[in-house]
């Protein structure tokens, strides 16, 4: 069943391979930026992050919506995973952009930049799917309410970044700016092989993951056969 | 069409009559909303201005709109009665539409009390004001109703609750406020506008998948 | 190493530190699976020299 799509061996030995020319490009090849100095180079850890993060909601959303329209019983537990790791790499942007933060200005927290606060809130609405979800008996019930919840994140994020945008206006008058990296053709493909590599790290976490709840739940079935 | 429309017009109906029979949940939400303006105003520093105080306004207009929505399926659940309307044959979505409506109408008579206190204890509110606490108004019920359904399915349903609505109520209270202080309360507005109709969509497209056993 | 060196060394520090954190994690997990699944195929032995009737 798991062995379908591509070979999980490959896309490790493929992930650990990106993120070994990741490194080198980042750090032989790349420029340092004009502006920022060295504290640039954690924009090639940053922002790949943040992206896969967005995607393992993404991911988590469509298994939902799947699983809603379809009722096909694989859905849960892959949702269940992608929310996981979407949670993950989330915190995990909150911890890199704090880091920047303090190199690019000096404080570990701003609420300015509209990344790190949609994050946050993010994080926090993804931490109640926890919580959510382990209150609910397991079931078709708990099932389809953690899809529905984790379809209300994707919604949540356009309206939340918008939402974070506008309070700009009113909520805090110390705007930090970075200036966006004067990309050059080498920091752009050192960019793209740094996100391809955590990407694919990122999947194959998943498919580790999801692997790992899956043996869980047959065991759990097997017990109650075995030795009810 | 109509007989969904007489069902939710049925069901909003019987949360009224409900409660005005049992006065339980307003009277502690008008309460609660005072007595909360009343500790902001202690919360408050002394020089601050007037803008902090809308702030302090959508807090309490979320906080106390908790309050109701905890309380929001708790007549359907006590009488088992819940199991008996998803069984009924009607689109179960009615179901959240006159919930939605019950709960909008409770929480307008709370903000009915609130926003007179408000201006007597705090500052002035405008045409612009009023019309976010309006839209706000609908997207706090239109999700808090699907949201407290939710919960309600749960074993910690009044710890939860606030957990999962809250950060669905960011937007909502950057809407609120922009529209009760910022110079530009249009966009603002016309923000709620579009939050409502996303989530109450929403809302109503996955209510079933939330009720259903 | 400068104040820039010491941000950038943490920031990709903490990612490499989540992702052997994650590591721990499924490693205990799997150790618990393969216990239980130790003990499964023992019950399921016992059931089989039994000659009780086995699921399949």
């Amino acid at each position: 069943m798991s062995m379908q799509k591509p070979s999980l061996t490959v896309l490790a030995s493929l992930a650990a391979g990106l993120a070994a020319v990741a490194v080198a490009m980042i750090f032989f090849v790349a420029p340092e930026d004009a502006d920022q100095g060295l504290s640039q180079k954690i924009f090639y850890v940053h922002v790949p992050i943040a992206l896969t993060a967005y995607a393992c909601f993404g991911l988590a959303a469509w298994k939902a919506f799947r699983l809603l329209t379809t009722r096909g019983e694989r859905y849960d537990l892959e949702s269940y995973t992608g929310v996981h790791q979407g949670t993950i790499f989330g915190a995990l942007t909150l911890v890199t952009g704090s880091i920047w933060a303090k190199a690019s200005w000096g404080v570990w927290w701003t609420w300015s930049s509209n990344q790190l606060v949609l994050f946050l809130v993010l994080f926090l609405f993804y931490c109640a799917y926890f919580m959510l979800r382990y209150s609910i008996e397991p079931g078709p019930r708990r099932e389809r309410i953690s899809a529905v919840y984790a379809l209300f994140g994707v919604a949540l994020v356009p309206v939340s970044f918008l939402a974070i945008r506008l309070a700009s206006d009113f909520i805090h008058p110390t705007v930090f700016t970075r200036d966006g990296p004067q990309m050059t053709g080498e920091m752009f493909t050192a960019f793209c092989v740094s996100w391809a590599a955590i990407t694919l790290l990122a999947y194959v976490m998943y498919r580790v993951e999801l692997a790992g709840k899956r043996t869980d739940a047959n065991l759990r079935e097997l017990r109650e056969v075995l030795a009810p | 069409m109509t007989g969904y429309l007489a069902a939710v017009a049925a069901l909003a109906r019987k949360d009224l009559r409900l409660e005005l029979r049992a006065r339980d949940t307003l009277p502690a939400m008008l309460l609660f909303v005072l007595a909360t303006l009343v500790v902001f105003h202690f919360a408050l520093p002394a020089d601050v201005g007037d803008d902090p105080a809308y702030g302090l306004l959508w807090v309490a207009l979320v906080f106390t709109s908790l309050l109701g929505l905890a309380r929001a399926w708790v007549p359907e659940r006590e009488a088992g009665a819940l199991d008996g309307l998803v069984l009924a044959p009607t689109d179960r979505s009615a179901i959240w539409l006159g919930k939605t409506i019950a709960s909008l109408a409770f929480l307008g008579a709370a903000e009915v009390v609130a926003l007179p206190a408000f201006v007597l204890f705090f500052a002035p509110l405008d045409a612009h004001a009023l019309a976010g606490v309006v839209l706000a108004s609908v997207g706090i019920c239109a999700v808090g109703s699907l949201v407290s359904a939710m919960a309600a399915a749960s074993r910690g349903r009044e710890v939860l609750l606030p957990l999962i609505f809250l950060p669905l109520a960011i937007p909502i209270v950057v809407g609120g406020v922009g529209a009760s202080i910022s110079a530009e309360p249009a966009k603002f507005l016309a923000f709620l506008g579009l939050y409502d109709a996303v989530f109450a969509i929403l809302s109503w497209a996955a209510f079933e998948y939330v009720v259903t056993e | 190493m400068s104040a820039s060196e010491k941000y950038v060394a943490a920031a990709y520090g903490v990612f490499l530190v989540f992702v052997l954190c994650w590591v721990v994690i499924i490693a205990a997990k799997l150790s618990r699976l393969e216990r239980e699944t130790g003990e499964l195929v023992r019950v399921a032995r016992a059931r089989v020299a039994a000659g009780e009737p086995t699921d399949g």
